[in-house]
């Protein structure tokens, strides 16, 4: 199965913001993506609390894979937005 | 009028309402009725998390920023596919849809339990979605804010942070909750949106939701009143506000003794035009929620901000106040089995030295930049070598003025000794009760102790504002006593310089100054000290005030 290797960009990891956009993107994908962290068995990156359960930090590598017409594609998507810091914005006090 | 019930007066100003309570988390019957169709009880199940979900998107819907980010998130989760399955394996397995999702839920709030953390947060909006669904499948009140349709005085256990960002203000007349503290979650909201509120009130719950009572946010009292007393209540609080923001210019006693009445801001908008000057500015937000400290050039855009919008004013700049209480993922530090006690404040660059001279660096070239007034403190100063360390370290960054915060008895103690080393002091109200009284900050069930009237702490204030007499240098009050106007008269009458205090607490200091001579503080001042315990306190200068 296509699989792509990213290091999270998202400096507060992947919880929040970046964990709500990340499995967005995952659920717009035409093919089902999953994604893993070293050492753990892969989940549905569509799922808000699979994702979460990853606890994914900033820096941190993670797996996506998928399979099917249009793997590719959606694996190139979904390492454009794990690579980017999605939580730039300042936190509020 | 009945009996009134006291609490902590929080959030200053006065109203009067119906009181309606927040409804309480539905509870799961003792007895788990069997299931007979497993198909049309999974149907059920997940017909309830889905309502939970349209619900959470439509209250999104209601709100900005952080508030909608954190519902939308906790609606996605309700509509999650991976909950959905665990759920159905749970009806599956033989329980009702109920308690299906309770299980389902409690398995994920384990793991996010265990993530730590950020992670671990989430286990609260979990335990929101468990509530709802389990109330609309119990046939029960949703548990959350009431909405009676008419402006109301919320009561409640505690709030949290998902109820503070859905409270509207326009139908929030005041908050009055059983728990909590002077820091609690409550209390700043409330402080911040300028609503009166009164916490560690114990007989509150047992109020009837709709009965009037009458809140004073400054006294702490809540009073059950007649229906027909609540007109008269607003329209006297009304003209109150009225006198209070009639009377503007420096804070000074009636006599002309000027007390600089300066704000404890978190970033620029907190700042109010007409403010005085800055008394304490909480430098932690750039820090929040980062793996990597903030750069240089990044910490200075961000002071220079705020100074530049200070024009020529002062700005005290504590330096970072972080620990195991308030972690920072940068720092690494380790948990502690007490944090309060830990590694927190300036005892954080004992491990890392190269934060603060960072963070020094940067305000000094802020400073630079700007007309802004610059004074650096340090939090959580407990020794005459600690501050010392520090304003060595202020002044290398080529600053002028480096002070120490008191929240420590032992620097309180020894605050002769500590102004021989650096130009000022502030103290820190809220943690120097916490440390004097041995008396956890987070604990509602101990307000009382945490009441800043209390004597030991008062006297303690007054050691400080002794030794800056006797060295001529500046002894000022950044934790919220100073914002409550009877103690803020006490506070000047034992010597205290400035009071710094959130922007909505400043008309009514400003005004109860303006209406006492510096005698008459002294006097009060004496009254408070030798009050035997914080009630009598307030009440000894309650009654002189008013005479």
């Amino acid at each position: 199965m296509p699989s792509r290797d990213v290091v999270v960009g998202s400096r507060v990891g992947l919880h929040g913001r970046p964990a709500k956009t990340v499995v967005g993107v995952a659920a717009a994908q035409p093919v089902a993506v999953r994604i893993s962290t070293a050492g753990k068995p892969a989940v549905d990156a569509s799922s808000i609390l699979a994702v979460l359960s990853l606890g994914a930090k900033g820096g941190d590598t993670v797996t996506v894979e998928a399979d099917g017409d249009g793997a590719e594609a959606a694996l190139g998507a979904m390492v454009e937005i794990l690579a980017q810091d999605l939580d730039a914005e300042p936190a509020d006090a | 009028m009945r009996d009134a019930l006291t609490g902590l007066g929080v959030s200053p100003g006065r109203t009067a309402g119906p009181a309606f309570r927040m409804a309480a988390p539905p509870t799961l019957p003792d007895t788990v009725p069997a299931v007979a169709d497993v198909e049309a009880e999974k149907t059920l199940a997940t017909k309830a998390l889905t309502q939970v979900s349209s619900v959470l998107e439509e209250l999104a819907a209601r709100v900005d920023g952080e508030a909608a980010e954190v519902l939308a998130t906790e609606a996605m989760m309700a509509a999650d596919k991976t909950l959905a399955d665990a759920v159905a394996a749970a009806v599956a397995g033989g329980r009702p849809a109920p308690w299906a999702i309770a299980d389902a839920i409690g398995a994920q709030q384990e793991t996010f339990t265990q993530l730590g953390g950020y992670f671990a947060e989430r286990a609260a909006d979990l335990a929101d979605i468990r509530d709802r669904a389990v109330a609309h499948l119990l046939d029960e009140p949703m548990p959350g804010l009431p909405v009676p349709g008419r402006p109301y005085v919320l009561t409640a256990d505690d709030l949290s942070p998902a109820d503070t960002a859905l409270l509207d203000p326009n139908s929030v007349l005041a908050i009055v909750t059983r728990r909590g503290g002077p820091t609690s979650h409550t209390a700043i909201l409330a402080r911040a949106r300028g609503l009166p509120a009164v916490v560690g009130c114990a007989g509150i719950l047992d109020v009837e939701d709709g009965a009037a009572v009458s809140v004073d946010g400054t006294t702490g009292e809540v009073t059950e009143i007649d229906e027909s007393e609540v007109d008269g209540v607003r329209e006297a609080a009304a003209r109150e506000r009225e006198r209070l923001a009639a009377l503007t210019g420096p804070g000074r006693t009636a006599d002309g003794h000027a007390v600089p009445l300066v704000l404890n801001v978190g970033g620029v908008a907190d700042v109010v035009a007409d403010a005085e000057g800055v008394g304490l500015f909480r430098t932690e937000f750039l820090f929040l929620g980062r793996t990597s400290a903030p750069s240089v050039a990044e910490q200075e855009r961000a002071y220079a901000e705020l100074f530049g919008a200070l024009g020529g004013r002062k700005v005290v700049v504590r330096t970072l106040d972080a620990g195991a209480d308030k972690p920072l993922p940068f720092l690494g530090l380790a948990a502690e089995e007490n944090p309060a006690l830990g590694v927190r404040g300036l005892r954080v660059a004992r491990a890392h030295p190269e934060v603060l001279a960072e963070q020094l660096e940067a305000i000094a070239r802020a400073a630079n930049a700007t007309a802004a007034d610059v004074w650096v403190m340090a939090p959580m100063v407990a020794t005459t070598a600690e501050a010392e360390e520090f304003a060595a370290a202020v002044r290398t960054a080529g600053l002028p003025v480096a002070g120490a915060m008191i929240e420590v008895p032992a620097a309180a103690l020894r605050a002769n000794k500590l102004l021989e080393v650096v130009d000022f002091v502030s103290i820190g109200t809220n943690d120097l009760s916490q440390y004097t009284l041995a008396a956890d900050r987070m604990n509602g069930d101990l307000a009382d102790l945490l009441d800043p009237w209390q004597p030991a702490v008062l006297e303690l204030v007054a050691s400080c504002a002794d030794a800056g007499r006797s060295t001529h240098k500046p002894v000022g009050v950044c934790g919220e006593a100073a914002g409550d106007p009877l103690l803020a008269l006490v506070l000047v009458g034992m010597g205290v310089t400035s009071l710094s205090m959130s922007a909505p607490s400043v008309p009514a200091v400003r005004a109860m100054l303006a209406a006492h001579t510096l005698a008459e503080c002294e006097h009060l001042a004496r009254l408070a000290l030798d009050a035997p315990d914080a009630v009598a306190a307030r009440q000894a200068v309650a009654a002189a005030t008013n005479g």
